[in-house]
């Protein structure tokens, strides 16, 4: 393993996090702000409680799940889009790393920082509700691989497209609905029994109530299915990543 | 002297159509600087990629060091380092940042000693916590360079290293590339500048239309140059050359019979055209007048390729009878 190169791709991605630190941290910060007080006291007032846990408190993990899923995927993307934009890629092609080095560095910086802001998101949220987290080991565990397997997602989009417009469109028309339609803001057992299996259909559904269960120990759908979800997801991007370095799609000529 | 990199039977042809490299075969010997010179569109920046890494070849090897780069990639590409054609840097980053990232990415530990020695040879020192984009064409240049010889490469590639600099640049840049030489790295540079290869390198390789038309020695190349002509014109057209005239000399006669043309050797003791025009006068032969001209490097890169040129043509279908 060329762990130089590891290192060097992930203190560059994270350094450019670091640049703009203010940005980086207000925007999740006034967002989740703002989603408490949306949807915290408005609907909340109407809502006492789901499945037992207060509407503020049921709301935290959605919204750190929807952060960590925009963000790994926004991060991850942006961070090879830019130097295949710029042209600054060849530096790596003709360097003596492999795929697996180039994807760790990149992906490995995309997941941190998308993980250190859902963090500061559950920071922030300590202030609008009270609450205890179950299983805190799980807790991580979750965000972890959850941040792993969307950055991967992001590094495709971002070897795949060839301008801004495509790098934003998979995002903008396939995850945020996906996210917003995952029950990050209710549980899918409060839907009507046919919306509810089609609410099944949704792989984000699994990671949102996965991701609940480490807070709160309630669950849709059973706790194992969300791990092996996102497992196999991590695994087929990987493969992805694997074929589309060896192959040199969109790298090489 | 032992080959460093033994690029065989080389072909390219992109997925376009573009037939970029066509079976090139190339020795380069550890420790020599190799000008590759072409005209634009003649596959040079094909060859360096390929041999890089950076485009994937259609038929042959490339071995560095003795190292395939396809299957022995990692040992192949420590060796090498690459500057572009293009200027494609991170604007948003400084000189020192910059190029320990390069450091980096060839698996190498920190060693700012010697990126500090590289720098100041590329007088960036001053530079090193400047901003990229604040920094003029040629000092983003130099960080290229710099950034090449990161890793200490044993063999750096210079893809046209002086393409719109200006003159003074253009000088600093040889002299950069000439200490670099001295340390022992070996360099393979393409331009279209003949003064640029003649003024560098060791050998020269003349490409055209993906294919490599000849590798000499300078030397070699510069003993052709250092030929010149003479011409002579006749009052009276000649049906041939008296034999009387023609003795040992390589002489010859214009068409039309209104000229001689002989070829001399400018560095040769006797240059014979003392002899030649007592001679000719001694046959009665008038001349009208003389002139001479050196044959430069450029003609004989321009008649390589026009012979290229018309061996494509004549080897190409005709497509355009009706
Ligand atoms: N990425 C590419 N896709 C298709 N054709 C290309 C590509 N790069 C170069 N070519 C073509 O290959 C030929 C050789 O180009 P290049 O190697 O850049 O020449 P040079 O560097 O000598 O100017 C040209 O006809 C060019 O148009
Ligand atoms: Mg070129």
């Amino acid at each position: 393993m060329n762990w130089p190169a590891v290192q060097a791709i992930f203190m560059h991605e994270m350094m450019r996090f670091f640049r703009t630190l203010t940005q980086s941290i207000a925007s999740p910060v006034i967002s989740t702000t703002l989603y408490f007080v949306v949807f915290g006291a408005a609907i909340g007032g109407r809502i006492q409680s789901v499945e037992g846990i207060s509407y503020g408190a049921f709301i935290v993990p959605g919204l750190m799940m929807l952060t960590v899923l925009q963000q790994s995927v926004a991060n991850a993307s942006f961070g090879i889009y830019f130097p295949k934009f710029a042209g600054t890629i060849y530096e790596i092609l003709v360097s003596p790393t492999a795929w697996l080095e180039v994807a760790l560095g990149y992906v490995g910086a995309a997941a941190l920082k998308a993980i250190l802001v859902a963090l500061l998101i559950l920071a922030t949220s300590f202030f609008f509700v009270d609450m205890t987290i179950a299983h805190p080991v799980w807790m991580i565990a979750f965000l972890v691989m959850t941040a792993v397997a969307f950055s991967l997602l992001g590094f495709i989009i971002g070897l795949w497209a060839k301008n801004f417009e495509q790098l934003q469109i998979i995002p903008m028309m396939v995850i945020t609905p996906l996210v917003f339609l995952g029950g990050a803001f209710y549980s899918a057992s409060m839907l009507p029994p046919f919306w509810e299996q089609v609410a099944k259909l949704n792989p984000v559904l699994y990671l949102v109530s996965g991701f609940r269960w480490a807070f709160f120990d309630v669950a849709d759908v059973p706790i194992g299915v969300s791990l092996v979800a996102v497992a196999i997801m991590i695994g087929v991007l990987m493969a992805a990543i694997r074929w589309i370095f060896l192959t040199g799609w969109r790298l090489r000529e | 002297m032992t080959a460093i990199i033994d690029v065989d039977h080389l072909s390219k042809t992109y997925d376009s159509g573009t037939k970029a490299l066509d079976d090139v075969s190339l020795t380069i010997e550890e420790g020599e600087i190799i000008a590759l010179l072409g005209p634009n569109g003649a596959g040079k920046t094909t060859l360096i990629s390929t041999i890089c890494g950076l485009v994937v070849p259609t038929g042959g090897t490339v071995r560095v060091g003795g190292h395939d780069i396809r299957t022995d990639w990692r040992a192949a590409r420590k060796m090498i380092g690459l500057v572009p054609q293009e200027i494609a840097i991170e604007l948003f980053e400084t000189v020192m940042n910059t190029v320990r990232f390069t450091r980096g990415l060839y698996g190498q530990r920190p060693d700012d000693a010697y990126l500090e020695q590289v720098l100041r040879s590329l007088t960036l020192w001053d530079k090193r916590d400047s901003l990229i984009k604040e920094l003029s064409g040629g000092m983003k240049r130099r960080v290229l360079i710099a950034k090449a010889l990161a890793h200490r490469p044993r063999v750096l590639f210079l893809d046209e290293p002086t393409a719109g600099v200006d003159v003074a640049l253009r000088r600093e840049m040889w002299q950069v590339v000439r200490r670099l030489r001295q340390e022992g790295v070996t360099i393979i540079l393409t331009t279209h500048y003949l003064e640029e290869a003649e003024e560098m390198a060791d050998r020269i390789g003349v490409i055209n239309h993906g294919q490599l038309l000849l590798v000499k020695p300078k030397a070699e190349l510069m003993g052709e140059f250092g030929k010149k002509r003479l011409t002579i014109e006749l009052y009276e057209p000649l049906d041939a050359i008296p034999p009387e005239i023609t003795a040992d000399r390589a002489l010859d006669l214009s068409e039309d019979g209104r000229s001689l043309g002989y070829d001399y050797d400018t560095r040769a003791e006797r240059t014979g055209i003392a002899r030649l025009l007592a001679d000719l006068s001694g046959a009665g032969i008038k001349v009208r007048d003389v002139s001479t001209k050196q044959s430069t490097l450029e003609e004989v890169f321009l008649d390589l390729v026009d012979e290229d040129e018309h061996a494509q043509e004549a080897s190409e279908p005709m497509e355009k009878t009706a």
